[in-house]
């Protein structure tokens, strides 16, 4: 390439990468170790820290509301993670035909995608509402006594996986349309001349070439669900018992930071949620070769 | 057939998408006696703007709106120039190591969120910035995902007009400035609506830092507001505060839709 050559090319490189490098370095870089380092002591901001060894994992190993939240999370993506998926990848098959209306399909299918959690979490909790909320207003019609929804831990996480997918959906279909719009015509045009039908398109031509798409969703979606705070701080009715039980990760690492004072305790506690989403994530890599369908360039 | 399935299925989507929005603009436009009924009343009748000035009473609302405004904007401009820079470095500079340094920004999009936030609250504490403007942006100004959203961008344009540059003795911030950063106006569209979304929206971060009202932004006052003692029974408060921090967001979107996909399309495929 043309242009300035040698030490003063340097100089170049330097200057233009001098504002995101220092940043990486104070906000990034040192943050990461200074977590670990926290994650070694006790620590209540206020008092000088003491080290205490892996003192804080193995607390963690003991700890009947770290298990507890670990085992909300889970549930809610068991629940979530098929629904919002299945729905995600028919939503963008849906979007992906010609026909009027397509475009206002899709832009209200972003709307929720775009509103912040804080909004959707708030919104839906009036709509959860037990008494005066449209959903048990709605159920009530059907004859059906609707729940307690946000005071009880049970429908709690489901009214919040119920949120989730109405939130993230557009966002999954969207993701879906472009692999689906990625896929060369001439596939399709060999198969209708070949006599195939439009159930046997998608199942033999759409999906498998479709699978790198999936891989790429399921692992963002899991990564970013791992990560679910506001809905699960926000929606559940305060001192509730839904409130006292229903927790997740990240919710628990802000509880021990902020109201217990407990930073050493709560570093170590986002990098075992680290820990979890990095194991998770390379043994989607490892599996990927079983079932993504990567086209020969 | 066919088209009516299609039809349906609109139909279906538009209102499971945008009834909740307007049962919160329905219910923040109700007086007080109106919103605890066994029987939900739709349209407001009356319909009122009381809750908007319950809530103006209850918070600065002015001021919390203007913080919003002026964190997502600054933080933004910050965010694009930033990884601009960085960006024209990693793909129209050649220069040895490039590749394993770009490998080491991406890696840190790795580390989730809750991990950095406690030791960066530790630091803006050491630093005396609690509650104050920087607190909000400065943390957040590299974005290692702008820098990988601009630089595919970058790469993607052809070097014929920057080596007529150089032959005319242009150097590289020239360059950058009159022909790379012009011929990228769509990707630095999208970066600039995903920044903004981003700072708008957030609230796990502002949560602890911007706790006071002169620098409190909408998503931190609003969940306050709806775990305050008399949100059970004031809805339409609740329901007005909701409304102000979500308009500004989704008119935005229905401008900027165009790139908004895009961005979306773009991490997906290539991520």
């Amino acid at each position: 390439m043309a242009g300035t050559q040698g030490w003063q090319k340097w100089k170049w490189v330097l200057f233009f990468l001098l504002p995101s490098a220092a940043g990486l370095a104070v906000f990034v870089i040192y943050p990461i170790f200074s977590s670990l380092w926290y994650a070694l002591h006790r620590w209540n901001l206020l008092t000088p820290p003491v080290y205490v060894g892996l003192a804080n994992f193995g607390e963690l190993m003991g700890d009947a509301d770290f298990w507890n939240a670990v085992r909300y999370t889970l549930l809610m993506i068991a629940l979530y993670l098929p629904a919002v998926f299945g729905l995600g990848l028919v939503l963008a098959l849906y979007l992906n035909q010609q026909f009027r209306g397509k475009i206002l399909a899709r832009t209200v299918s972003f709307l929720p995608v775009v509103a912040s959690w804080v909004v959707v979490s708030i919104i839906w909790k009036w709509l959860f509402n037990p008494a005066y909320g449209l959903i048990n207003w709605g159920l009530g019609l059907a004859g059906i006594a609707g729940p307690a929804w946000l005071y009880e831990p049970t429908t709690a996480a489901i009214a919040i996986v119920l949120t989730s997918i109405w939130k993230d959906v557009g966002y999954i279909a969207l993701l879906f349309l472009g692999g689906l719009q990625g896929i060369s015509t001439t596939y399709y045009e060999a198969a209708r001349i070949d006599g195939a039908g439009r159930g046997r398109i998608v199942r033999s031509i759409t999906l498998p070439l479709l699978t790198p798409t999936m891989f790429f969703v399921l692992i963002t979606l899991l990564i970013n669900y791992f990560q679910m705070f506001e809905q699960v701080w926000l929606m559940p009715m305060p001192d509730s018992a839904a409130d006292r039980q229903v927790e997740v990760i990240v919710t628990e690492v802000v509880q021990n930071a902020f109201s217990y004072g407990r930073m050493g305790y709560a570093s170590a506690m986002s990098w075992a949620l680290f820990l979890i989403i990095f194991v998770i994530t390379f043994i989607q890599l490892r599996l990927q070769d079983r079932w993504v369908y990567y086209e020969a360039e | 057939m066919q088209a009516v399935i299609n039809y349906a299925i609109l139909a279906l989507l538009i209102i499971t998408m945008i009834a909740p929005f307007l049962w919160m603009v329905s219910t923040s436009l109700k007086s007080q006696e109106y919103i605890l009924t066994a029987t939900p009343q739709f349209i407001p009748r009356p319909l009122t703007f009381e809750s908007y000035a319950a809530l103006a009473q209850r918070m600065a609302v002015g001021r919390i709106f203007f913080n919003s405004v002026f964190v997502a904007i600054a933080g933004s401009i910050g965010q694009i120039l930033i990884a601009a820079m960085a960006a024209y470095a990693f793909s129209r500079i050649q220069w040895r190591g490039r590749d394993a340094v770009f490998l080491l920004y991406l890696a840190t999009m790795m580390i989730p969120a809750v991990v950095l936030v406690l030791p960066q609250f530790a630091l803006i504490r050491r630093l005396g910035w609690v509650n104050t403007y920087q607190a909000l942006i400065v943390p957040g100004l590299v974005s290692a995902f702008g820098t990988f959203l601009l630089r595919q961008s970058f790469l993607a344009l052809p070097v014929d007009y920057e080596e007529a540059a150089f032959v005319e003795g242009a150097n590289y911030f020239t360059v950058f400035r009159r022909i790379i950063l012009p011929l990228s106006r769509p990707a630095l569209a999208t970066l600039a609506i995903f920044s903004f979304m981003g700072l708008w929206n957030s609230y796990l971060w502002p949560l602890f830092v911007a706790r006071k009202e002169t620098v409190m932004t909408l998503p931190v006052a609003l969940a306050a507001l709806q775990s305050g003692p008399r949100a059970l029974t004031e809805w339409n408060v609740v329901m007005a505060g909701a409304v102000i921090t979500v308009l500004p967001i989704l008119v935005v979107y229905l401008f900027a839709q165009r790139w908004f996909v895009q961005g979306v399309v773009t991490s997906g495929i290539k991520g």
